[in-house]
């Protein structure tokens, strides 16, 4: 009876198409919608890969790694003084202002690394030599600065090529890839030293510190330790990474936004699959009462009408992914919108849908279990 | 389910019995309070094998409800049914279903085929039920059709047809798993009068199989000379029954 069942639906092409139809919009919302929202909460915490260490030292008071309340110079030698502490180095970071040549004023993150160690370097370097970075005025600046900085020029800024950086002249010794941030300002590099060059002058520069436990040691021992001894706060990256999230999740309208369009799509797909699904089942009612007293029992037909709304259900989740994952490979190399689509949004999406699948037959088993196979005699 | 235990299936009998169906005293009401209607009051009816049993009556007489309690369809309030030699109270729905599917055909006013299935599809639905492999289940629905004059219209689906025609896949669909009662709610109200005598005549024809009870519920005084047995129902219970030159006399006198 299984493949008569599946005859059944696919027969009634315009009902098909409307199911499958609702469930890929469903899921295409749903997957579309979670994978964006993924990727801009991968570029909160950018920081953390761009600039790898293990433990991050931070005012007491700094809630995420976007966020930037300076410390006395002197700390960074308190964290080194910690027990467990292999090394620990300092980080500018901040948001500064670049020329482009056509005059106008861009928004960069200008990272200063520590001198000598160059700890916090870019994970991927495309030209350029970071040693480097240690000549007078020297920046490694990504791809996305180039394009933003290379505007009002002949061609694309690159090695040897001069900007401005608050006025002060920026060399640039080499060009890396960085996973793009949150506010998508571009990475721009430089030594610890020459950053607090380019940066305004305050009673207080010292943005964070890097640290990396000794060996042997775990990185969440060695920060409950630094923190234990000198008042600041010490983050593994999970655990920056979580609080970064966590920050977004309480202070900003975004995950509320997301979550909205997510919810929106898995009403619609519930509305549209199961009012449709049930029309159909209420169409053919008569022939459902003919197949009952021909001696079919509710549980066949419930696991007929199952069957329909399960093929309904993994066709459109096909097709929705399908569209999902055409929309990520055309806007990855663009770069945005962010976008990620792992094995937990197609779980999530794949148990949306099942429950909408679901949902929707149970609608129709309960109209059948309860239909008198008596109807069919009734004119 | 293997070829031989499909034809096992299609060979089976039933308990033997005298009357292939023995209904006694059964009340049925339909509402309650003052929307209360008693459909069928203490109704005593049986149908015996080899015969062609038409139930006759005004609307609102019963026939139909009296159709749906003998198929099992309908829960009904109070009385024995037998049928086929088996009693039919206190049977759960699922058994009832079982005993329906591999017992009983049936044919319906509007003939209620599947309009989206081909007839060998729609014909071989009753043998799927009782779980025969879909290959032999639709070798045996074209042989079917193919008696009743259907064989090259096989893969074509209902739409196709002229209402005799799906008439006929109804008849051959009820036929299929040869059932030895078959259950005809009005099967000519939709046809017109010659189409009408050709499916009376196949079902006739049908009734006359040993062993097989055809009852048919009618309207249509044009099917009165095919039977072997008329019972006639008035306001829920069962006015009179009569055979041979009785049906004559009354075809006679009545219309």
């Amino acid at each position: 009876m299984y493949h008569l069942a599946l005859k059944m639906l696919i027969a009634d092409r315009a009902k098909y198409a409307m199911l499958v139809g609702g469930v890929a919009f469903a899921s295409l919302l749903m997957t579309q919608q979670n994978g964006v929202f993924r990727g801009l909460l991968a570029w909160t915490t950018s920081h953390m890969r761009n600039m790898r260490a293990s433990i991050w030292v931070v005012e007491k008071n700094v809630e995420q790694v976007n966020e930037t309340k300076a410390l006395r110079d002197t700390d960074v030698n308190r964290v080194r003084s910690v027990s467990g502490v292999d090394f620990a180095v300092p980080l500018y970071i901040s948001v500064q202002k670049a020329r482009a040549a056509d005059g106008s004023d861009k928004p960069i993150q200008l990272v200063g690394l520590h001198g000598a160690t160059l700890v916090g370097r870019p994970p991927d370097v495309v030209r350029g030599d970071l040693e480097d970075l240690r000549l007078p005025n020297a920046v490694f600046i990504d791809e996305l600065a180039v394009q933003r900085l290379s505007i009002g020029r002949p061609r694309p800024l690159d090695i040897g090529d001069t900007f401005e950086i608050n006025d002060r002249e920026a060399r640039v010794v080499g060009i890396c890839r960085t996973e793009r941030q949150f506010f998508g300002y571009p990475y721009v590099f430089t030594t610890y030293d020459q950053a607090l060059q380019y940066a305004p002058r305050q009673r207080k520069m010292l943005s964070m510190i890097l640290a990396e436990p000794k060996p042997g040691l775990t990185a969440e021992a060695v920060a409950r330790t630094i923190e234990a001894e000198t008042g600041l706060r010490a983050m593994t990256v999970p655990e920056f990474s979580v609080a970064t999230v966590a920050f977004i999740w309480r202070n900003t309208g975004i995950p509320a936004s997301f979550m909205t369009t997510i919810i929106l799509g898995f009403i619609v797909g519930i509305a549209v699959s199961a009012q449709t699904f049930y029309s159909f089942v209420l169409e053919n009612l008569r022939n459902l009462g003919a197949l009952k007293a021909m001696g079919a029992t509710n549980g066949l037909l419930a696991r007929l009408l199952l069957l329909q709304a399960l093929t309904v259900g993994l066709v459109g989740y096909g097709i929705g992914v399908g569209l999902t994952a055409m929309f990520g490979f055309a806007v990855l190399p663009i770069g945005q919108p962010p976008f990620i689509l792992d094995y937990t949004s197609l779980t999530i999406t794949g148990t949306a849908v099942l429950l909408i699948c679901c949902i929707a037959a149970l609608l129709g088993i309960l109209k059948i279990s309860r239909l008198e196979a008596a109807i069919v005699f009734r004119a | 389910m293997s070829v031989a235990a499909a034809n096992e299936l299609l060979t089976a009998t039933s308990p033997p019995g005298t009357a292939a169906v023995r209904v006694a005293g059964v009340t049925k009401t339909y509402g309650t309070g003052d929307s209360r209607t008693v459909a069928l009051k203490a109704v005593e009816f049986e149908a015996r094998p080899g015969e062609l049993h038409l139930v006759i009556g005004p609307s609102g007489c019963g026939k139909t409800t009296l159709l749906s309690v003998v198929a099992g369809t309908l829960a009904w309030d109070s009385g024995e049914i037998e049928v086929l030699g088996t009693r039919l109270n206190g049977m759960k729905d699922s058994a009832l279903a079982a005993f329906r599917g591999r017992h009983i055909g049936f044919i319906f006013q509007q003939f209620n085929l599947i309009p989206t299935l081909d007839l060998v599809e729609n014909v071989s639905v009753p043998l799927l039920l009782n779980g025969v492999r879909r290959a032999v289940a639709e070798r045996r629905a074209a042989e079917v059709l193919a008696r009743v004059g259907l064989a090259e219209k096989a893969r074509r689906r209902p739409k196709d047809l002229s209402g005799g025609q799906q008439q006929r896949v109804a008849i051959a669909r009820a036929l299929v798993h040869e059932p030895r009662l078959i259950i005809c709610d009005e099967p000519t109200s939709a046809l017109d009068s010659r189409t009408g005598h050709t499916i009376m005549e196949l079902l006739a024809d049908i009734a006359r199989t040993p062993g097989r009870c055809v009852i048919l519920v009618t309207h249509d005084p044009r099917t009165y000379g095919f039977a072997s047995r008329i019972t006639e129902m008035e306001d829920g219970r069962v006015r009179q029954e009569f055979s041979g030159q009785a049906i004559q006399d009354f075809i006679a006198t009545h219309h």
